[in-house]
Parts: C-alpha cells; structure tokens; sequence
C-alpha cells in the first residue's frame, strides 16, 4: 500500500516536471527535461563512459572513509584515554572542528594537485572528525562497573584497550556509520567538483560551464543512487556489526 | 584459622574538588578466615561498597592497610573475585564470551577458555543460553553468568556486591541455595554484603555489623551455629534463626535509625 503511494508521488512529480518543461512554465534551459535527462543517462552506461568516473568517485570515497575511520579510531582513542593532552589540545581540536573543512578544497587542490590525493584529504577531514568525536565519548562513556569488573578478571592495560575500550568506541563509530560515509561521499563529490580531471563531480562541472543542464541533472541522479547503495550496504553492515546492542523494536527477545 | 583477607584499623576520606572531605571509613578492623562465608550488614550508605573496593584493590585507604594472605595489598587483588551490585558483564559480548573472558585474559587457549565457560554455564543454569547478548537476558540470567564470569577463575576470595538484591524473591532464594552449593563444594573464603540481615543469618558463618555512617566500622559480630548444609528458605523457620535474627535487630535497629534519620536531615 505505501510502496504503491510512494510510486504515485514519485510518478506524479516527474509529470508534473515534464509537463512543466514542454509547457514552457519550467524552462528547459534550467531545469532541463526528464525524458533527456534520462536518455543521457542510458548513454553513459551503454557508452560505459560512466564507469571510469563512478570507479574514481568511489575509489576517493572509500579512501577517504577509511583513512579517517581508522586515524580517527586511533586518535580518539589516545586522547580519550589521556586526559592530559587532551585538555592540552582542547582549544586545537575545537578550532578545526568548528573550521567549515569544506573550505580546505581549494588549499588540498594546490597541494595536492588535480588528482584523487585532493579529494581523498577532503573527504579525510570531514570523516576524520566524525570518527574522533565518537570515539571520545565512547571511551568516556565505558561503564565504570565493566571497566573494574575486567579489571578484577585480571586484564592487563592493554587488554583493557583492546577488550572494553575498542569495543565501547567501535559501537559509537559504527552507530555513526551512515554520517561518516555519507561525508566521504560528499567531500570527494565537492572537491571533484571544485576541480578535477575525472569523477561525477568533473562531469557534473564540464556540462554546467556547457550550459547543459540536462547532463548537470543526469549527474545528480548518478550520485543520488549512488549514495542510496552506499546508506544501504551500511545499513547491512551496521545490522551484522551491532548485533550486541538492545534495538528499539526488540528489546528483549527471550 | 587462617587470615586470608585482614583490614587493620583502616580509614577512607573522600574528597571533593572544593575542598571538603568526608571520612567514609573511619578506623575498621576487619578479617575473614579461610573458607568462611563472613556478611556484612549496615544501614545504607554507610560505607559498605566502599569495603569491597578496599578488598578489591580497587580503592586504596587513605589510613590503616589491608592485608591478603599476610601480605599488604597494591593495585588489584588478583585472589579475589568480585560480584558487583550493578551490571558488570561486557554488553558487547554474548554470555559464553563474557565467562570465557578471565581464562582469556590469563593466555588460557580460546577453545580452552569457551570449554570451561561452557561448563560453568552449565552449572549455573544457563545451559543453551551461552549464545545471548547482555540485552538478552533476565537480571536473574545476568547474575548467573556474571557469577560463572567470575567462578571460572577460582579465585581463593570470593567478594560479593550485595548481589541479589535486585531479584524477586523466588528466583533470590534459588540462587541464594545455588551460592551455598558452590561454596560448599569449594570452601571459598567469601566477603558479602547486604542490608538483608534474614540473607546475612541464612547464608554465613559469622555476620558483622556496621555503624551508621560517617566513619563507619563494624560495632558487633554474631556467630551463625546454624546447621550446614542450608535450604534458605527453611532455616529461617526454624526457632534458633528467629532467636538469632532478633538478637542481631536489637543492635542493629539503633543504626538503621540513626541512618534514617541523618538521611531525612540532609
Ligand atoms: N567516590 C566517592 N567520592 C565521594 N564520596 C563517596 C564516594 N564513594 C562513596 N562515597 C560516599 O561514601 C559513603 C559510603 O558509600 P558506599 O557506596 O560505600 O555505601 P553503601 O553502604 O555501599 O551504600 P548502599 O547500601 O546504598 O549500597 C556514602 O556516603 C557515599 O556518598
Ligand atoms: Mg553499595
């Protein structure tokens, strides 16, 4: 019943945008017309003309995730566990956190150059962030009772780390999963688009200084199913990797 | 009788970032004998947690010492076992995991280490459960495997969190009857807490009691000549439990007051 509701809406949109279009009441110059938009569409991917260019956007996106994923888990983890230096770096960290990092492109472009390196670094600072934070209050948050409870087990310090405080940061890394992929998507789509030779975000920059808004479009909706995959692997991901934790729909199931 | 666990005239100050101090120990003197069920009772808040965390190494006095097979203890008291009052289970781990954990900890080979969680599992009661996360189980099921979590190390002391008092009465008094089996079977030397003083009388050979806090020490003892083995729910019919039990009141009705009424004052 609500998947038929939501085809109807989806359908009535894109008529009412079509009709638009032909109508002249939208103009086609600038929001360009659903039957090309769609016919650039199936040309790129039976031209196979995309794939280079989802295979680079991609690429960056994972790199990114990754790399901040795991410096993020790192350092969270050292801070969160040294209190000293973290009270020390306090004013550092809260200055590049409240920095808007997606103005950073344009420096990484002149560091890094045109290539992926640039998108990467973008893509890095705003998972980076993410991942650290969460770690921090994971590490803070361990129950005080598990802590001496694995203590008085006979765990030694790096037990500690790898069997109570890991774990504890992991699940609040992986509940923000869908955030942090979804930044890296976002930070390598905006630096392509800010300057590169390959990538959605380069096709996306190409059609608009050509004035071709339908392919702008086309572009659009390339990313929007991309990031939709991408939230959906997560979400299984997510479902595998939180089997421990209490869900809302069940909280018990004996 | 041996000394396996002494406190000698120890003392606790708690203080606070501005400046203040309370004394939440104040000069106890203390000692459990090999293989003896030794309770603890005192009115609430009077310090009682505080003892266990001195026994557990977890806490060090700021007066005073406390002695493990003779010697001083520092850092953790790696003899003792702890049963804590609150959830102590790791919630990312599933109960089998939780139980194996100690043998882990101390290089036991995992497939080892699962074998002998997995027969602690059984002989708590949780046979078929070994596979369900924290979240998953009942408060009953979760003091079971926090009990084998901490069983499956053998630990010579066994310290105890006023560890039932969260379960309904049936369910209290089978695992109350489980403690004693276990016990009985292994002559641990046992520390519990309570403010149950009918639990105190059924379960130990001796029951001490607390003052009121601040500065909280034991004031009496009471030796528990009750028959072993126990069925605590039956012992507490019989007319020298009743005797014991009012004898005990009488003493400690004063400072249960005397908490009751600092607590309405403050
Ligand atoms: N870390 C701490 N800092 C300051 N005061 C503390 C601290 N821990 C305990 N206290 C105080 O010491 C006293 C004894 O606390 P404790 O937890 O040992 O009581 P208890 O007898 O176990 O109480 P209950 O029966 O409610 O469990 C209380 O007044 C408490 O407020
Ligand atoms: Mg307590």
């Amino acid at each position: 019943m609500i998947t038929l509701g939501r085809l109807l809406i989806g359908i009535l949109l894109l008529a009412l945008w079509q009709i638009g279009t032909v109508t002249g009441v939208l103009h086609p110059l600038f929001f360009g017309r659903p039957e090309r938009i769609l016919a650039v569409i199936v040309q790129w991917f039976v031209s196979g003309e995309i794939w280079q260019h989802l295979a680079v956007t991609i690429a960056e996106t994972l790199m990114a995730f990754t790399l901040g994923t795991v410096l993020g888990v790192a350092a969270g983890l050292w801070l969160g566990l040294s209190t000293h230096t973290a009270a020390l770096l306090d004013p550092f960290i809260k200055a590049a956190n409240a920095m808007p990092r997606v103005i950073l492109a344009p420096i990484f472009g002149m560091w890094f150059g045109l290539g992926m390196t640039s998108k990467v670094a973008l893509g890095f600072t705003l998972v980076f962030f993410i991942v650290f934070f969460n770690v921090l209050q994971g590490v803070r948050e361990v129950s005080p009772t598990v802590l001496n409870g694995v203590r008085m087990l006979g765990a030694t310090r790096g037990q500690l780390l790898r069997h109570v405080y890991l774990p504890a940061a992991l699940s609040w890394v992986f509940s923000s999963l869908h955030v942090s992929v979804g930044m890296a998507f976002v930070g390598a789509v905006i630096a392509e688009y800010l300057g590169s030779a390959r990538g959605i975000g380069y096709l996306i920059l190409q059609a608009e200084g050509m004035f071709d808004v339908d392919t702008v479009f086309a572009g659009i909706v390339v990313l929007t199913a991309c990031a939709l995959v991408l939230d959906g692997i997560v979400g299984i991901a997510e479902k595998r990797l939180l089997v421990w934790q209490p869900r809302a729909d069940h909280t018990r199931d004996n | 009788m041996t000394e396996v666990l002494a406190f000698d005239d120890v003392g606790v100050v708690f203080r606070d970032a501005h400046g203040g101090a309370y004394t939440a120990v104040g000069g106890a003197t203390l000692s459990v004998g090999e293989g003896e069920f030794l309770s603890v009772v005192g009115p609430t808040g009077c310090g009682k947690s505080t003892l266990l965390n001195l026994a557990a190494g977890l806490l060090s006095p700021s007066s005073g010492a406390v002695r493990v097979f003779g010697e001083p203890l520092r850092g953790i008291n790696h003899r003792a076992g702890y049963l804590f009052q609150a959830d102590s289970l790791m919630p990312w781990r599933s109960a089998l995991d939780n139980i194996a954990a100690g043998p882990e900890f101390a290089g036991v080979p995992r497939a080892l280490a699962r074998q002998r969680a997995e027969e602690w599992l059984v002989r708590v009661g949780l046979a078929g459960h070994g596979q369900k996360y924290p979240h998953q189980m009942s408060g009953g099921m979760k003091k079971r495997a926090q009990l084998a979590q901490t069983l499956v190390i053998d630990p010579p002391i066994l310290l105890m969190d006023e560890p039932f008092s969260a379960l309904d009465v049936q369910t209290r008094q089978l695992m109350e009857n489980e403690l004693l089996a276990l016990w009985q079977g292994s002559r641990k030397s046992v520390l519990f807490i309570t403010h149950d003083l009918e639990e105190a009388i059924s379960l130990s050979d001796r029951v001490v009691i607390l003052s009121a806090g601040p500065a909280t020490r034991p004031i009496a003892e009471f030796t528990i000549d009750l028959p072993r083995p126990r069925d605590v729910a039956e012992i507490r019919m019989t007319p020298h439990f009743l005797q014991l039990q009012e004898r005990i009141w009488a003493v400690m009705r004063e400072e249960v007051l005397k908490a009751y009424k600092q607590g309405a004052a403050a």
